[in-house]
């Protein structure tokens, strides 16, 4: 069984140390990660990420792979950097001032933090839903509508009315609110106002979805209805969710990446996260146990 | 990986999974007792102790019962993952062999009370003492490594059914041979043979409880052969 020392004074080896990894042979052991956390169809590659606030360090050392049409969960107690990692890829920790991000992160190929890179047409390729719905303060409509619009993907009235209903529909939402698209976003139910910003970030089609604890204010059927939804959307994108529910990350992921302190601890095919995980940090944490 | 089930953040369910599994393991002295006694029963012709075999009989399906709304409540509200999953998972598999053991020693007790009706003793129970403590030894030794979350000697008392059942199979002959030699004997050595198949079953019963071990303390499912589940972890 593989152990792990998380204490502060064996930090991470340097990234010269690491021996080349194979991107191919996804059972290469990376940096201290037992499981799979590389694979062979990989949209979102990210190797050796460390992530600074100020003088903390936040990340270290993680390596993970998200494949097409696939969603990853990350699990991992509070303060973990589960948030912060999911947050590196599509740049929106360049809004806190004092956050550093280091390692090679690429969407397709390219890198997310060269130089040449406009964060705006990124973030409308990768795309994402936050814990707290925090819609515009709106229409229902322009909600939906404005993304397409400064993004240049739609003009047309017609253009728009189409994806405003198909982004409204493939978010559940559609039937609920078909009748006041004129009124307010924020008069909806939480539910609703969630699966109001995920229609708000499909309706750009972007490649990626990030989704930091979506479900987390939501009861339990606005919760299956979205957990329902991150299904139907994985044909078309591909999915990286944090969440703290570990029987929602058992339900919508295919691989469940597990942090702990900071470090990435395993990665696995949930199947064997839940139910024969390989580190005691993982078995530890979602069966509840002290770690 | 060691197997803790005392380290919960919520106390009530290591009480839930500690009471889940020492109900197990009582319902599984419980038909170890029968096991001995049906033996006990048809070896001293002794009806008495069949009847008292098959009353208890009952309360092990009871226990079975129990057992099953237990763990069907644990997974209800807990939930349970990874090992904690595993252990649900195999006490509810564990306890259905269990009850198959205890039906087996039903049987056997019946076989008893018939024999003693008939009177004379047929021939054929040294092979029956000799099969009996065999198995009696793989069910206590199968539920000792559960209760030690010992995965090698499971592997050990799983390996053990296979003398088990070639000694069942030289036992066979033997009553094929009592039978043709003397035909007035058939239907009192057809009742020892079947205590014979009944004891041989719960051979594999044992084997059963020992393959749940390993998938408790692995996570590997051995069933039907697939030992090399094992060796690929």
């Amino acid at each position: 069984m593989t152990t792990m020392t998380l204490d502060a004074g064996t930090t991470a080896p340097a990234a010269t140390e690491q021996p080349e990894q194979d991107a191919v042979n996804t059972n290469t052991r990376v940096s201290e990660t037992v499981g799979h956390p590389l694979c062979d169809d990989a949209k979102l590659s990210m190797r050796n990420v460390n992530v600074f606030y100020g003088e903390t360090q936040a990340i270290h050392d993680v390596s993970l792979d998200i494949g097409r049409n696939e969603v990853v969960a990350m699990i991992g107690p509070s303060g973990c950097g589960k948030s912060t990692f999911l947050r590196c890829i599509n740049r929106m920790n360049d809004t806190i001032e004092s956050c550093r991000v280091e390692g090679d992160l690429t969407l397709d190929g390219e890198p997310i933090y060269g130089p040449k890179v406009d964060v705006v047409p990124l973030r409308a390729r990768v795309g994402m839903v936050f814990q707290k719905p925090n819609p515009f303060p709106k229409t229902i409509y322009e909600n939906v509508a404005y993304g397409p619009k400064i993004h240049g993907i739609a003009s047309r009235r017609a253009e728009l009315d189409e994806i405003v209903e198909n982004s409204l529909r493939r978010a559940g939402l559609w039937n609920e609110v078909k009748d006041r698209l004129d009124k307010p976003g924020t008069g909806l139910s939480g539910g609703q106002q969630q699966r109001l910003c995920i229609a708000r970030a499909i309706a750009v089609s972007p490649e990626v979805i990030l989704m930091d604890e979506p479900c987390s204010a939501l009861d339990p059927i606005a919760t299956a209805r979205i957990e329902e939804l991150i299904d139907e959307l994985r044909e078309n994108y591909t999915i990286a969710i944090v969440t703290h529910s570990m029987q929602q990350a058992a339900r919508v992921s295919q691989r469940t990446a597990y942090f702990h302190l900071g470090h990435l601890v395993e990665v696995n095919d949930t199947e064997t996260v839940f139910t024969n995980p390989e580190h005691e940090l993982t078995e530890a944490y979602i069966t509840g146990r002290f770690g | 990986m060691e197997m803790h089930f005392d380290q919960h953040i919520s106390r009530q369910f290591n009480e839930d999974l500690e009471s889940l599994k020492s109900e197990m393991l009582e319902m599984g002295g419980m038909v170890t007792r029968q096991v001995a006694d049906a033996v006990e029963a048809l070896a001293n012709a002794d009806s008495e102790l069949a009847d008292k075999v098959l009353r208890v009989e009952k309360e092990i399906d009871r226990r079975e019962m129990d057992l099953d709304e237990h763990a069907t409540l644990i997974i209800a509200k807990r939930q349970p993952a990874a090992s904690d999953l595993r252990m649900v998972m195999s006490v509810i598999r564990i306890s259905r062999d269990l009850e198959r053991v205890g039906d087996e020693a039903a049987k056997i007790a019946k076989m008893a009370i018939e024999l003693t009706e008939e009177g004379t003793a047929p021939r054929g129970y040294t092979e029956i003492r000799h099969i009996a403590s065999a198995v009696r030894k793989m069910l206590n030794d199968a539920l000792d490594a559960y209760t030690r979350f010992d995965v090698k000697a499971a592997l050990a008392t799983l390996a053990e059914d296979e003398q088990v059942d070639m000694d069942y199979r030289t036992a066979l002959r033997e009553m094929i041979t009592y039978m043709m030699e003397d035909p007035r004997s058939i239907s009192r050595v057809m009742n020892v043979l079947w205590s014979l198949r009944s004891l041989e079953r719960i051979g594999d019963h044992a084997k059963n409880i020992c393959e749940q071990v390993v998938y408790l303390v692995e996570g590997a499912d051995i069933r039907h052969g697939h030992e090399e589940n094992l060796r690929k972890l």
